[in-house]
């Protein structure tokens, strides 16, 4: 929903992973705590596994006259407890009833927790309000208490308990997959299932299951160590492993009474059960990276507050001294995995006080990249500037100090973005964010501010604006927002607006207003845009020149009018016609065969020669420059189009 | 506001009807006859069938439920019979020291594990989220029962800082300084595992927020960066946290049961697993519901919290 | 063009929500769609055209069965299309299909495209293995797409590539009429005209009919041979392509056609903020468009305006007291 476009970018960078398990598997081992965790997991499996194998003496047999033996006592590796038991075989044996109860338990709440979610999810209505009463009703109970009940009903033992820790995990499932089954099912892969004729059941185990799947493992994994020690816990209190029989919970709450003068008799048990638990969480947690696809993509990496500069980066001098904004050889890069992505690979653009400049360009071919680099919005990581420089009047913002930066955003340069309700703050009333935005770079007091934030929106034709300052974002519609956010990139008088594919997420008609708006606001400021767009239609109403973009450069600029009559390189020429024009509903259209380079292996010469019917040898090789053609007009391209109409 | 506050108690009405039906039938689950089982197998049969009528146990199920609802919401939870002495006024004495316990706990669990987080998410990948990272998961994979065996032999058996056991000292206690003293380390051992839990979700959370579009927005304002992660971030991500810090709460009180015993604290916890060994059921059913019920209420109220925050819950 | 109708809509409406609490307050109800009634006839595109909310993905949902009316008809070739869904899906799904608008989010991401082609092979078509495998072979062919894609997974695929495949499985079952809903919005430019050049040839290739909606004025110019417009709802107005867009006779289908941007045109509209949608839970009286019409007057407010024959074109008709006039501007 969010995706900006440079998110959409990089998401289209990625590099289609091949079958999903051995990079699976090599993920998981790549992760240094998972794969300790894993080690010392199998470990303490194996000897559990191994116990009637290993040379021990009974577990339960007491002989009073090594009573309390300290670890390292002859014969006894770990001393002997208040009846002479042998700690260390004690140790394993417990161990073996611990992982068996922890793992069954987990297996009944995962089977019968994901069956509740799957049905209540994927049936809605009546049937997910009846199951999740229920549910809600268990998970009203503090957790360990409906154990409790449950055991002082069913009478303390180790199988009562595994039921009640079951039990109430069975919730903890139930919600987790109900959520997950819910926004599967209304997917339009599960429709589509429908319509090729598959029945209720087939859909849910056949289509939605699969992808729950993960996440039910997931889940497992990290709530295993807790039924360990949950179960534990009910032993430790006596509820659980009834003498002779041990676990490690109640191997604890019998060292217990003898802490003072026997410690290591309860030390060892508990450092025991943490060993184990930690080894869960850790190998858990592994499994959980590399299942979870957010993590995966390295999602949820924060990005800071502005974009990395290379320091080997070379400053460029300016090019156009009337010009408001110079950029000049910009390279922004993303770094990922171990792949270096062009995302913008040396972008020359100028811009002249109150001109509007339109870049226009497909997913991916570095537009919003590009526009987000100019104040360092581009995250870091993966992004990265490399070179160039961009002058705002005699400043190189890409040399200026963090500060400065910040005094210069949302001031001298301000931005516009997409989708007007992910881009304002949910939880801030619209006159908060605005007078934010004007106390940020003007002190005054907030009275003041309320009323040039009313001021503001007046002047972007929105109706009762003492009223509307009060109203949080998603009380008003799209255009309304729009219309906010542009209040507030006019709120400290920009020299420059930089706006991200604005109308992109509107209708029609509301589109229709936001650019006409746009367009006399920037008459009547003097402010100059640099404005992102996909649509010639767009540019065509509000922009002067536009530059056309392709796998991370400019391969075409100069006035709107003259480059859309007549486009001089082959990709400007076929992105006009592939389109279809109102009006003119007879007209043919070429579709461009084949589809843009990934810009981590870009070729040599001309980004677009394979998908191009002019290339010849020479456009396969060397560096293409941006060749001036004409009176204010540049073309990369050895043999670009003469004239010829694009309609021709 | 009022209103949504009452349609909110209003809606908690049937979770406490639901909640007392899972807790008698809990107790009806009970294996063999309760009257033999309180007068023991050497009963006479008349006495056993005057008991089994006394306790209402010859009506049908939901008429014992009824009997046994009205009884509740008059405050008669019974006597019970190994203290002999109302159920209810054991209850409400000892849960008021759980409160105390849990309560601390929960805001110590919420201060540190908000504070962790935050730092956590802001040094992403630095010594400190490292550091945090670690802490955390050596946190929630200790057992709170045995860190507080290992409290009590550092602090109170080798270097005599802090009391081993109980709420007062016995002679010449009293007093809130005292009480303070005993009440470090229990409720330091309850809030290791929830601090965890809450600061693992704040650094998620966090995480997710700083990287949607509004926070590039208010950078783009040229907020000062301090003001993006605290005030617009911090927001966002407090409004996802609270429930989980409700749903902790759950686990506190829980968790107490473990933390009582092991310190030996006069709480709510401790008085339900005695009541447990020594089969005193009517015991454990009172204690089972008063603190079910505090925490719906609790619940409820983390749930206004988050829609005073979060105006689109309106 | 045959005149026979293979699908009628008559008086459709689908409200969500509605109803009563326990307590017998009324619960907001929305009428995403109401008193819609148009024809589809054989071997026709009908373009449907609407902004965001207007109901033009809901009567999708209805036509091909993924929902039903709360009221009115809609019959397919004769027969209860509503009743066919709830008895047998399965012979409704071989009779109509639907092409979605996320063309990622329609292949589930855990299966290969070779399940997800044969699904309908299999359940609608009940074909053997070897039947199977020689139609996987033509479907494949027909969306132009290499017959090693099969074993591939959905995220190996970009979006043209993917939509494709959606096309594929739109078709497998032989079907009459495909329901394309907003079939290339999500894509690029550069591969919307691949996509729209394969539905073309396809449509002529195996005699299909489509119902081809979406927001993008000149795609459905493009496309169709007659359009329906749609407003809240309802439609505002039906015809023939051509007439549609050269001569519209709605208010909003003008306002439609103003506002839309077209290449080397420098046109802007006059931008006024009183354009917003009414609201869905409290809609206006009378026509819902009045708030924003230039040509308004008291009896918009008092009555909703019935679709009706606009004079001197047939079948062309709109749902405008004060249509514009034949060939006229309306004044901005």
């Amino acid at each position: 929903m969010s995706d900006t476009a440079a998110a959409g970018s990089a998401g289209r960078m990625h590099k289609p992973r091949k079958r999903g398990r051995p990079s699976t598997l090599r993920l998981l081992f790549n992760n240094t705590l998972a794969t300790t965790g894993l080690a010392v997991l199998v470990a303490i499996v194996l000897a559990a596994l191994a116990a009637p194998l290993l040379p021990l003496p009974d577990p339960d047999v007491t002989a009073p006259a090594d009573r309390l033996l300290r670890p390292l006592a002859e014969g006894h590796l770990l001393g002997t407890d208040a009846l002479g038991r042998d700690i260390l075989s004690r140790l394993i044996w417990g161990t073996r009833v611990s992982l068996a109860v922890g793992l069954s338990a987990t297996l009944i709440a995962a089977f019968f927790g994901s069956l509740i979610g799957l049905v209540a999810g994927y049936a809605g209505g009546r049937v997910d309000t009846f199951l999740m009463r229920g549910v809600d009703m268990v998970m009203a109970f503090p957790y360990i208490l409906l154990a409790l009940a449950i055991v002082a009903a069913l009478g303390p033992g180790l199988i009562n308990a595994l039921y009640a820790i079951a039990v109430i995990n069975i919730p903890f499932f139930a919600r987790n997959i109900r959520g997950i089954t819910i926004g599967l099912s209304r997917r339009e892969f599960v429709d589509a299932a429908r319509l090729s004729g598959k029945s209720s059941a087939a859909i849910l185990f056949g289509e939605v299951l699969p992808n729950v799947l993960p996440v039910i493992i997931i889940t497992m994994s990290t709530t295993i160590g807790w039924m360990i020690l949950e179960t534990a816990g009910l032993s430790f209190l006596g509820l659980g492993a009834q003498p002779p029989q041990a676990d490690l919970g109640s191997m604890l709450g019998d060292g217990r009474k003898i802490l003072f003068t026997a410690p290591h008799v309860s030390i060892i048990p508990g450092l025991m059960i943490f060993a184990l638990v930690m080894s869960i969480n850790l190998f858990g947690d592994g499994v959980r990276d590399v299942l979870d696809p957010r993590l995966k993509s390295g999602a949820l990496t924060r990005p800071v507050a502005r974009t990395a500069v290379a320091q080997e980066r070379e400053a460029e001098p300016r090019r156009h001294s009337g010009s408001v904004l110079d950029v000049v050889g910009l390279n922004t890069q993303f770094h990922i995995g171990g792949d270096i992505y062009r995302a913008v690979g040396g972008v020359d653009l100028h811009l002249k006080p109150g001109e509007c400049l339109g870049i226009v360009g497909e997913s991916g071919s570095g537009k919003s990249v590009t526009a987000m680099s100019l104040m360092g919005l581009v995250p870091t990581p993966p992004g990265r500037i490399t070179a160039g420089s961009a002058w705002l009047e005699e400043e190189d913002l890409f040399s200026v100090d963090d500060e400065r930066i910040r005094q210069l955003r949302g001031a001298d340069v301000s931005h516009v973005f997409q989708d007007p309700l992910s881009t304002l703050h949910p939880l801030f009333t619209i006159g908060d964010q605005l007078t934010e935005a004007i106390m940020a770079h003007r002190p005054m007091r907030r009275s003041q501010a309320d009323e040039k934030a009313e001021e503001l929106l007046r002047l972007v034709r929105i109706t009762n604006p003492a009223e509307r300052l009060k109203v949080y974002p998603h009380e008003l519609s799209g255009g309304m927002r729009q219309r906010v956010c542009i209040a507030m990139a006019l709120a400290n008088d920009a020299k420059v607006i930089i706006a991200d594919e604005p109308t992109t997420a509107l209708d029609v008609t509301v589109q229709a207003q936001i650019l006409s708006l746009l367009d006399a606001l920037r008459r009547e400021s003097n402010a100059a845009i640099l404005f992102i767009t996909h649509d010639f239609g767009v540019v065509s109403a509000v922009c002067d020149r536009v530059a056309v973009m392709y796998a991370g450069r400019i391969v075409e600029t100069g006035e709107t009018e003259v480059v859309l009559a007549r486009p001089a390189h082959p990709y400007t020429g076929k992105l006009i016609d592939c389109v279809p024009v109102l009006g003119q509903p007879g007209r043919r259209l070429d579709a461009i065969e084949g589809r843009p380079p990934v810009v981590n292996n870009l070729p040599a010469g001309c980004a677009f020669a394979a998908r191009c019917e002019r290339a010849e040898a020479d456009c396969r090789e060397g560096d293409i420059p941006l060749a001036a053609f004409g009176e204010g007009r540049a073309v990369r391209c050895l043999h670009p189009l003469k004239g010829e109409a694009a309609d021709a | 506001m009022a209103a949504y506050i009452a349609k909110r108690l209003l809606a908690a009405i049937p979770v406490l009807f639901g909640l007392s039906i899972i807790v008698f039938l809990i107790m009806a689950m009970i294996p063999g006859d309760p009257a033999t089982a309180i007068l023991g197998s050497y009963a006479t049969p008349e006495n056993v069938a005057k008991l089994n009528a006394d306790l209402g146990l010859d009506k049908s199920l939901p008429q014992q439920y009824l009997i046994w609802l009205g009884n509740i919401l008059q405050g008669d939870f019974g006597r019970s019979y190994a203290l002999n002495r109302p159920v209810l006024d054991e209850v409400l004495e000892r849960f008021s020291a759980t409160l105390i316990l849990a309560g601390t706990a929960l805001v110590l669990c919420s201060i540190l594990g908000l504070l962790a987080g935050v730092v956590s998410a802001v040094r992403q990948y630095g010594l400190a989220d490292k550091a945090i990272t670690v802490l955390v998961l050596v946190g929630i994979s200790t057992p709170s029962f045995w860190l507080g065996l290992l409290l009590i032999l550092v602090f109170a058996v080798k270097i005599r800082l802090f009391p081993a056991s109980g709420m007062y000292a016995i002679y010449g206690g009293g007093d809130l300084p005292d009480l303070l003293h005993h009440l470090f380390l229990p409720a330091l051992t309850l809030a290791v595992v929830a601090t965890g839990v809450i600061a693992r979700l704040t650094r998620t959370a966090m995480l997710e927020v700083l990287r949607q579009d509004y926070i590039r927005t208010a950078r783009a304002k040229g907020l000062t960066e301090r003001r993006v992660i605290y005030r617009h971030a911090f927001k966002a991500a407090l409004v996802s946290v609270i429930p989980v810090i409700g749903i902790q709460a759950g686990f506190v009180l829980g968790g107490a049961v473990y933390i009582e015993t092991v310190f030996q604290w006069p709480g709510i916890g401790s008085m339900l697993v005695n009541a447990i060994s020594t089969r005193d059921l009517l015991l454990v059913q009172g204690g089972v519901v008063v603190v079910a019920a505090a925490y719906v209420l609790f619940n409820l109220a983390a749930d206004v919290v988050q829609t005073l925050l979060d105006p689109r819950l309106r | 063009m045959p005149e026979t109708a293979l699908l009628e809509i008559d008086n459709a409406e689908r409200v969500f929500g509605g109803g009563r609490t326990l307590f017998g307050r009324a619960l907001p109800a929305v009428h995403a769609v109401q008193g819609v009634s148009l024809d589809v006839r054989k071997g026709e595109t009908l373009g449907v055209v609407g902004e965001s909310g207007c109901g033009k993905s809901t009567l999708a949902r209805l036509i091909v069965g993924l929902d039903r009316p709360t009221a009115g008809r809609i019959t397919f070739d004769g027969r209860d299309l509503v009743a066919d869904a709830r008895r047998d899906p399965r012979a409704l799904a071989r009779r109509v299909q639907y092409v979605f608008q996320d063309p990622v989010a329609s292949l589930n991401p855990r299966k290969t495209i070779r399940a997800i082609l044969e699904a309908p092979l299999r359940h609608l078509l009940g074909l053997d293995r070897s039947g199977r495998e020689a139609r996987l072979g033509e479907l494949m062919e027909a969306v132009n797409l290499a017959p090693e894609f099969l074993d591939r997974y959905p995220h190996e695929f970009s979006g043209g590539q993917a939509q494709r495949i959606g096309i594929a499985r739109a078709l497998a079952a032989d079907p009459e009429l495909i329901v394309l809903d907003e079939p290339v919005s999500a894509l690029d430019v550069s591969v919307q005209a691949q996509v729209l050049n394969i539905l073309d040839g396809l449509k002529t290739r195996f005699g299909l009919t489509y119902v081809f909606i979406s927001h993008d004025l000149s795609v459905v110019e493009s496309v169709s041979d007659r359009v329906a417009v749609m407003y809240f709802g309802r439609v505002a107005e039906i015809g023939p392509a051509r007439e549609i867009f050269a001569a519209p006779r709605h208010p909003y289908t003008h306002l439609l056609l103003k506002s839309a941007p077209v290449p080397g045109k420098r046109s802007l509209i006059p931008e006024d903020a009183n354009t917003e949608l009414p609201d869905p839970y409290n809609p206006p009286p009378g026509c819902a468009f009045h708030a924003r019409c230039p040509r308004g007057t008291d009896i918009c407010l008092a009555k909703h305006p019935a679709l009706e024959r606009v004079s001197g074109a047939a079948a062309h008709e709109a749902a405008c007291h004060h249509p514009v006039d034949e060939g006229g501007h309306v004044r901005a």
